[in-house]
C-alpha cells in the first residue's frame, strides 16, 4: 500500500448525508451513551466542571482541546477506569442504552468488556500476538474451544487490518511488532470482546505518520460496527475520523456539534482560537 | 610517636597548601578570577595534592618495607651459625628479636647476642621513625613550594585535579575486587591442600561425614571420613523448607502491598515486614531452638509422629520467615515495575483485578521475581546460626524434615571454633567445604542478576 492512498484525505471522508449540517443527526440516530453534569474531583482538585454530551450510535465523536482540559479524564469516565486511581470521584450521570453506568446494579468490570478501550501508548501484554488477542474472550468465556478461539483471534486481527502481517507469527510476543503493529494489536485485543463502543486515547501520538494513516484508516472503517470516541491533539486528525466533535477547555466543553460544523463555524470564540491555532 | 607528629604535619601543610594556592590564584589575575584556566579553589586543591600525595606515598612505602630493611640489617650483623639454619628456628629468632625490642620478655635466657641484636634493632627503627618524619615533612613542604611555583593564569589547574580524583577512585574499587580475589585464593589454596588430602570425589560423592581424626596411632577413634553428601542433603533440605515458608507468603504479601494495600498501609507495612530483615540471625536462632523446635516435636507427639528435638522443619520454618523479607520486598519492587499502562489495558478489556494480577502483572514480572527468590535461596543457603542452634551438628543422610540434620555452613563453623591444628584434614575439609558453597552461591547470584538485567532492559 502506497502511502498516498494510506492517508484518507477529508475529501474521502467528508460527512455523510445523514451528518450534514441542516439534517440534524441526533433526530435519526439514538444516542448510545449520554453524559449529564459530569463532575470529577482528583482530591480536592476538581477536573470536570460538569459535561453534558451526547455520543451517538455508529459514529465518531473527537475530544479536542488543549492539554489539561479534561478530555482524557472524561474519557475515563465512560467506562469507569477513573476507578482504579486513588482519590478520583465522580459526580454527575453517564449512562450507555440509558442505563447509569454508575449506578450500584452496574459491574465497573462488566461495562469494560462493553465499552473497551485503546491507549495512548501502545501496551501490548507480554505474551504472544495471540494470547494478547485472546486474552479478553478467554477471561470472559466468549469462546468455547480452541477452534471458536482461533476464529475470534482471525476475525479481531482482520479487522484491526493486521491479520496479513502477523499471521505466520502468531506465537512470536506482541512486544516484537512495531509501533503501530502493537497499537493496532491493542485495537485488535479489544475488538476481540465485541465492545459496543471504544474509547480511544490518543491513539496515535505515539506513532509515525504512516501508522497513523492505518488506525485512522481503520477508525474510519469500524465505525460500521462500533460506536467510537476519540480523544487526539492533532486537529486535522479530528477533522479527518470524526463525524461530531467536542471542544474541551478547562474542564468544560464548550461546544459539541458536527464535524464540519466545528471546523468551518465555531460558535465559541475559545474554539476558535484553538482551531485556529492561537492557543493550546 | 613520629608517625603522629608526621600525620599532624601532613595534615597541617595541605591545609596552608590550599589557602595559598587558592590566595595565590586569584592574586595572580589581579582579582579578575574569571581570567583564570580553573575555579581559584582548584589551584588549591592542587597545591595541596602535591603538599600532601608525594610525603603520603613516601610514607606509604617506607612503612611497608621498613621493619623488614631494619631486620637484614640486624640479621647480616649476627654471626652466621644463628642466621644459618631452617625456616623455623629463623622465624624464631626474628620473633625473639621483636619481642625483645618491644621490651617483652621471651620467657627463657636470651642469647647476649640476641639482646643486642634487639637492642640494635630498636634503635635503627627509632631512627627511621626520625627519617621518615624528617624526610616527609620536607617532601611536603618541597611539593607545596613547587605547587605554589606553577600557580598562574594558565595552570591547568581542575584537569590536574581531576586526574588525580579519578585515580583514587579506581585505587577504591581495586580494593574491593582485590579482597575478593584474594578471599577466592586464601579459599582455593586451602582447599586445594584438603583435596591432596582427601580425593575430591570422595568428598562430593561420599555418603559418610565424619571429620573426627585419630591424632595419635594408638587412638581409639574414627579415621576420619568427609564424604559431603549428608551435608548437602542437609542444606537441601533445609532450603526447600525455608522457601516453601518464605515464596508463597513473601510473594502473597508483595501482592497484598502493591496491588491491593493503600498508600497509608504500604507506607508501614513495607518497613514493618523489612525490621525482620534486620533481626540478628542469633535472635532467629534462640526463637528457633526455644520455641519453634518444641512446638514441631509436640505437635508431632500429638499426632502420633516420631521427632527429634532439634529436628530440620524447626530450623527450616524459622529460615523461611528469616527470608519473607527478602522475597517480599524484592518482588514488591518488581511488581510495581511493571507499568501501569498494562493493569489499564488488561482493565480496559474488561478484566478483575485478580485476573489482571494473574495473567498479566505476574507474567510482566516473572523474571524480576525468580530472581529475588533466588537471592533468597543463595541467602538460606549461606546461613548458619539458625542451623547450628536449631538442627544440630549430627549429619544425617535423610530426607524426613522431623529429624535432626546439618548443613554445610553449620559444619564449617563447628570445625573451625577452638583450637585447631591447620594442617589436620579435619580443619581442611571446612575450606573444601568453603568452596564449594562459594561457587553454588556465585552461580545463583550471577544466574539471578542476568534475569534481573535482561528483566530491566524490557521496561526502562
Amino acid at each position: 500500500m502506497s502511502i498516498q492512498s494510506g492517508i484518507p484525505s477529508p475529501l474521502k471522508l467528508r460527512p455523510r448525508a445523514d451528518d450534514r449540517p441542516g439534517q440534524r443527526s441526533g433526530a435519526v440516530l439514538p444516542n448510545k451513551m449520554t453524559a449529564r453534569g459530569v463532575k470529577v474531583f482528583y482530591g480536592a482538585k476538581q477536573a470536570l466542571k460538569g459535561i453534558d454530551l451526547d455520543i451517538r450510535e455508529n459514529r465518531v465523536l473527537a475530544l479536542i482541546g488543549p492539554s489539561g482540559c479534561g478530555k482524557s479524564t472524561f474519557l475515563r469516565c465512560l467506562n469507569r477506569m477513573n476507578d482504579t486511581i486513588e482519590g478520583c470521584r465522580v459526580e454527575g450521570q453517564i449512562a450507555l442504552d440509558g442505563e447509569d453506568v454508575y449506578g450500584k446494579a452496574v459491574d465497573a468490570v462488566q461495562l469494560r468488556a462493553r465499552v473497551g478501550m485503546v491507549f495512548q501508548k501502545p501496551n501490548p501484554f507480554p505474551k504472544s500476538i495471540y494470547d494478547n488477542v485472546a486474552y479478553g474472550p478467554r477471561i470472559h468465556g466468549l469462546a468455547s474451544g480452541r477452534d471458536e478461539l482461533d476464529e475470534v483471534v482471525q476475525t479481531s486481527l482482520k479487522r484491526a487490518g493486521l491479520w496479513a502481517e502477523v499471521k505466520d507469527r502468531l506465537r512470536e510476543p506482541g512486544t516484537s511488532l512495531s509501533g503501530g503493529q502493537q497499537q493496532r494489536l491493542c485495537i485488535a485485543r479489544a475488538i476481540a470482546v465485541s465492545p459496543e463502543v471504544i474509547l480511544m486515547d490518543e491513539p496515535c501520538s505515539a506513532l509515525d505518520p504512516i501508522a497513523t494513516a492505518h488506525i485512522e484508516e481503520l477508525i474510519d472503517e469500524l465505525r460500521a460496527n462500533y460506536t467510537i470516541v476519540i480523544v487526539t491533539h492533532n486537529m486535522q486528525q479530528a477533522a479527518r475520523v470524526s463525524q461530531r466533535t467536542a471542544f474541551f477547555h478547562l474542564g468544560e466543553m464548550v461546544e459539541c456539534d458536527d464535524t464540519e460544523e466545528i471546523f468551518t463555524n465555531p460558535r465559541d470564540e475559545r474554539t476558535q482560537g484553538y482551531i485556529t491555532g492561537r492557543y493550546g | 610517636m613520629q608517625l603522629t607528629l608526621l600525620a599532624l604535619i601532613l595534615a597541617l601543610l595541605t591545609v596552608i597548601g590550599f589557602m595559598i594556592g587558592r590566595s595565590r590564584a586569584a592574586a595572580s589575575v589581579g582579582g579578575r578570577v574569571a581570567e583564570l584556566h580553573s575555579v581559584p579553589s582548584y589551584h588549591g586543591v592542587y597545591v595541596a595534592l602535591w603538599a600532601g600525595l608525594p610525603a603520603l606515598l613516601l610514607f606509604v612505602a617506607w612503612t611497608a618495607s621498613e621493619g623488614w630493611l631494619a631486620m637484614q640489617l640486624v640479621l647480616s650483623a649476627l654471626p652466621e651459625r644463628l642466621t644459618t639454619g631452617d625456616g623455623q628456628s629463623v622465624a624464631l629468632l626474628k620473633a625473639d628479636i621483636l619481642n625483645l625490642a618491644r621490651g617483652i620478655s621471651t620467657g627463657r635466657e636470651a642469647d647476649p647476642l640476641v639482646v643486642g641484636a634487639a637492642r640494635r634493632y630498636a634503635a635503627l627503627r627509632d631512627l627511621a621513625g626520625w627519617s621518615l618524619l624528617a624526610v616527609g615533612a620536607s617532601l611536603a613542604v618541597a611539593g607545596l613550594a613547587w605547587g605554589r611555583h606553577r600557580i598562574g593564569p594558565d595552570l591547568r589547574a581542575r584537569p590536574a585535579v581531576e586526574r588525580v580524583v579519578r585515580v583514587a577512585l579506581v585505587v577504591c574499587s581495586l580494593v574491593a575486587i582485590l579482597t575478593t580475589v584474594g578471599i577466592v585464593l586464601s579459599l582455593l589454596f586451602e582447599a586445594l591442600r584438603f583435596f591432596s588430602v582427601v580425593s575430591p570425589l570422595d568428598f562430593l560423592f561420599g555418603t559418610h561425614w565424619s571429620p573426627q581424626m585419630a591424632m595419635r596411632a594408638d587412638q581409639v577413634g574414627s579415621s576420619g571420613s568427609f564424604g559431603a553428601i549428608p551435608l548437602f542433603a542437609g542444606t537441601l533440605l533445609i532450603t526447600v523448607i525455608a522457601m516453601a515458608v518464605a515464596v508463597p507468603v513473601g510473594l502473597m504479601a508483595a501482592i497484598y502491598m502493591s496491588e491491593y494495600a493503600g498508600r497509608g498501609v504500604r507506607t508501614w507495612l513495607k518497613p514493618a515486614l523489612e525490621i525482620l530483615a534486620g533481626i540478628p540471625t542469633v535472635v532467629y536462632g534462640f526463637f528457633a531452638a526455644l520455641t519453634m523446635a518444641p512446638f514441631v516435636r509436640s505437635v508431632g507427639e500429638a499426632v502420633g509422629l516420631d521427632v527429634s528435638s532439634e529436628s530440620a522443619l524447626a530450623a527450616g520454618i524459622v529460615m523461611g520467615v528469616m527470608i519473607i523479607p527478602f522475597v517480599s520486598s524484592l518482588s514488591d519492587d518488581v511488581i510495581n515495575a511493571v507499568p501501569q499502562s498494562l493493569r489499564d489495558g488488561s482493565y480496559g478489556l474488561g478484566a478483575t483485578k485478580s485476573e489482571t494480577i494473574k495473567q498479566v502483572v505476574l507474567p510482566a514480572a516473572l523474571p524480576g521475581i525468580v530472581a529475588a527468590v533466588m537471592l533468597a535461596v543463595s541467602r538460606a543457603i549461606g546461613e548458619t546460626m539458625i542451623v547450628t542452634m536449631a538442627s544440630g551438628l549430627t549429619a544425617n543422610m535423610t530426607a524426613n524434615p522431623l529429624q535432626a540434620v546439618t548443613t554445610v555452613t553449620t559444619q564449617i563453623a563447628t570445625l573451625l571454633v577452638g583450637d585447631q591444628e591447620f594442617d589436620s584434614p579435619k580443619t581442611l575439609s571446612a575450606f573444601g567445604l568453603g568452596l564449594v558453597l562459594f561457587l553454588v552461591t556465585l552461580c545463583l547470584n550471577m544466574v539471578a542478576l542476568r534475569v534481573v538485567r535482561t528483566y530491566r532492559e524490557k521496561y526502562d
